[in-house]
């Protein structure tokens, strides 16, 4: 009874303490914990869709004549964008060679790259070329100052329905026509629809060519893939649809067409600047936004800025919803069942073999490489001698541990068995893609008549002797950023064992580095101290029992 | 049976630790029995509470000793307690010789415990060792550790941060040896606990002497 009678004022108590403690406690959603520096402000800066543009394009009279083609579109275009198709032309978008490298070696698409995956573009534009953000690069005579070759509308066309034919050289399909590739039916664009619907490229735009990078869903980066065209938070949780809902233009930050990114051994940035220095800086690096220290004030993760890159904690492994490519074996190619070429699928539901590209390895989930990297990915030629002996490094990063604009940074590590030439130990430029009766080797399947094909059209010597050397080629790992507490934990770098660091040297790491001889005299002296007490016990007992005895 | 061995038998009760000294004792312990646990596994010794939270917990240990360690030199100075560790080699062989040999004969100790001068001449070299030195390098080394990124706006960009964790570890591993034999060392008074319950309650029970000798009290300027 007494207890009953009690009750209400107990509970009374309980609810007043209640009542106090909640005012006395910060708001979380008002106050909350000290907020990282600059985190307002990169906030303000990447806030919510809204319309950016003051025109409708629907209602452009230019829009709505009848279009036949694409540069037909295009000159619709450029009859207001006066400027673009000269701006276009400057960017590597268009030429497919590094700006910035000696006119005597040109690098890139376009000129001396190469890779372990179709190894080069010559010989096989029509299809490599169906991502070029022009119409009409067929072969090496393409006019690559014509402005209305330009194609406006893969870039900036919204309805999603605009697709480039994979074998097009860049061009839509001009009717129903199928891809024998994939199998799908290619239709001609319904060219008003997706000329008034412009606007500024989403991430279906840009992902549309490098979403596929290699021929393939997921097959280049490993950080981008399809499953990045509608993200969840998890995945990326800029990009997340039910996180920030990015774009890939809030990062890469566009002037004049020119998009804010790594250039082959261009860095993406030279300086690390925040915005909450300069409001008009590219938001490229995660540091434009979040700063050196984006951390809250006293976490130790602050102090890693200098070394570590934000990208070797925040991305725990990529490929996290698709498989990607992580070897490619073109040695293997060629192989026949029952005479005819053959695809073989393995556990993870992508081709393990195929007759005309060789074995390939897909992983998923993959713990990334580390290198010391300062933004420049440097790389062989198809005019530099290789070393056959050994693993032949395609492109690497440039950086160290003593270069203060360099950090730990993670990277896709692809390798490639490919052909190169026993004579002249370089590179060899396969012709895959042809016509029938063509000396590609996807018609013939004979090496030397390909390799032979390929090096003639590309301009470039070629012995006749040939073989298959293993390769490397890297991709930063950039995208596919985890929420926070996906980040990667202390003890996978701080650890002895297997360490994601294990591979990075320069940089004293607890928990992996020691002092070997330190180690060794410390534990001894240990050692010997527990021995000598024991010892001196043992006497004492023995003595006493003596004396007692 | 001698004489000296006869007046061992006799003992008396001493007060040796005043309360802030038996407090200050127990949380150093206390601090370096963490310390040591923690720096290990930051080490990569071994996995107990993850490498994370090891850390987290030796960098707040390791501040918290350094605030508490100028209470402790405070203490030290004000009191005039540094006396009990100005070394000596006076009578230092034959507490070196008991330790060898007359502690299994059952000889008594030569420079026994009393309140002007707690520690023998072996304690005072071992303990001044300690305080002086040992701590001190493991507290300077361990700060600069936990502070290397601001090394260069100090000044102190020459520091090579794998020999600061060298210095640092094998403190550990000196600290980690002054522990087992100091463990050892606590069951050699008159009894086995006798040690312990002095630092515990501050009275031990000592063989009866007459007095301290003059040696064995640094002088002070003015009589006391």
């Amino acid at each position: 009874m007494r207890f009953r009678r009690t009750l209400p004022s107990g509970a009374a108590a309980v609810i007043w303490l209640m009542g106090v403690i909640a005012q006395a406690a910060p708001d979380p959603t008002a106050g909350g914990p000290p907020a990282a520096p600059g985190r307002e402000m990169a906030q303000q800066a990447t806030r919510g869709p809204q319309r950016w543009i003051t025109s409708d394009h629907s209602k452009h009279e230019a829009l709505k004549q009848p279009f036949a083609s694409g540069p037909e579109v295009t000159r619709a275009c450029l009859s207001c964008h006066t400027e673009a198709a000269a701006q276009i032309h400057r960017t590597i978008h268009w030429t497919w060679v590094d700006p910035a490298s000696p006119p005597e070696k040109p690098m890139g698409k376009g000129a001396l790259t190469v890779n372990n995956y179709c190894v080069s573009i010559h010989s096989n534009e029509p299809r490599c070329t169906s991502c070029h953000i022009g119409y009409g690069w067929q072969d090496n005579t393409f006019d690559f100052r014509d402005p209305t070759k330009v194609d406006c509308l893969v870039c900036h066309e919204r309805t999603g329905t605009y697709k480039k034919f994979p074998a097009g050289a860049g061009n839509p399909a001009a009717k129903p026509t199928v891809f024998p590739g994939d199998g799908k039916t290619y239709e001609p664009p319904d060219w008003n629809r997706v000329a008034q619907s412009v606007g500024r490229p989403t991430r279906d735009n840009c992902g549309m060519c490098h979403f596929y990078g290699g021929g393939g869903d997921a097959v280049k980066h490993g950080d981008l893939d399809s499953s990045m065209h509608k993200p969840n938070r998890a995945l990326d949780v800029h990009m997340g649809v039910d996180g920030k809902n990015f774009d890939c233009t809030r990062c890469h930050t566009t002037r004049a067409h020119q998009v804010a990114g790594r250039i082959y051994s261009t860095p993406a940035a030279t300086e690390r600047t925040p915005l909450t220095r300069d409001d008009l800086t590219p938001r490229i690096t995660c540091e434009s936004c979040h700063t050196a220290t984006p951390h809250k004030p006293g976490i130790k993760a602050n102090d890693h800025t200098d070394k570590v890159a934000c990208q070797s904690c925040h991305i725990p492994e990529f490929a996290r919803v698709l498989p990607t490519k992580m070897r490619w074996d073109w040695s293997t190619a060629g192989k026949m069942k029952d005479g005819k070429p053959y695809k073989e699928k393995g556990p993870l539901g992508f081709p393990v073999y195929d007759t005309q590209k060789g074995d390939f390895l897909w992983e998923k989930n993959v713990r990334p490489a580390y290198f010391w990297y300062n933004g420049t990915i440097d790389a062989l030629s198809l005019k530099d001698a290789v070393d056959p002996s050994r693993p032949v490094a395609i492109n690497w990063p440039v950086g160290s541990p003593q270069d203060p604009n360099s950090r730990i940074a993670p990277f896709k590590l692809h390798a490639g068995k490919q052909p190169y030439d026993t004579v002249h130990k370089t590179l060899l430029v396969p012709h895959l893609f042809g016509p029938p009766g063509s000396e590609a080797y996807w018609q013939k399947y004979d090496w030397r008549a390909a390799l032979e094909s390929g090096m003639r059209r590309a301009g470039l010597p070629f012995s006749g002797e040939f073989d298959f050397v293993e390769t490397t080629y890297v991709f930063p790992t950039t995208h596919m950023v985890a929420p926070k507490e996906r980040a990667v934990a202390c003890s996978e770098c701080h650890t002895r064992e297997n360490g994601r660091m294990a591979g990075i040297s320069g940089v004293h790491l607890p928990g992996r580095d020691a002092n070997r001889v330190i180690e060794v005299l410390g534990w001894a002296t240990v050692l010997a101290s527990f021995v000598g007490v024991g010892v001196h016990g043992i006497g004492r007992a023995v003595s006493r029992r003596r004396k007692e005895g | 049976m001698n004489a000296a061995t006869a007046n061992a038998c006799r003992t008396v009760n001493v007060y040796l630790y005043t309360r802030y000294e038996r407090f200050w004792h127990w949380l150093q312990s206390g601090l370096i029995l963490i310390l040591l646990v923690t720096g290990f596994e930051t080490h990569g010794l071994f996995e107990l509470l993850g490498f994370k939270r090891a850390y987290e917990i030796h960098n707040y240990a390791g501040i918290f000793w350094l605030i508490a360690f100028a209470f402790f030199v405070f203490w030290i100075f004000t009191t005039g307690e540094w006396r009990q560790y100005v070394p000596t080699t006076r009578k230092l062989l034959a507490v070196v010789r008991y330790y060898l040999f007359g502690i299994f004969r059952g000889e008594p100790h030569p420079v026994p415990k009393r309140k002007e001068a707690k520690h023998n001449p072996l304690q005072r070299l071992v303990y001044l060792g300690l305080a002086a030195f040992l701590l001190p390098i493991q507290m300077a080394s361990g700060f600069l550790y936990w502070s290397y990124n601001s090394w260069a706006d100090w000044g102190l960009g020459w520091l090579s941060l794998p020999v600061v964790a060298a210095v640092h570890l094998a403190g550990a591993f000196a600290v980690l040896s002054f522990l087992v034999v100091h463990l050892y060392m606590i069951t050699t008074g008159h009894s086995l606990t006798a040690h312990t319950r002095a630092m515990i309650c501050g009275w031990e029970e000592v063989e009866e002497r007459e007095a301290i000798e003059d040696w064995e009290v640094k002088a002070r300027r003015s009589p006391a």
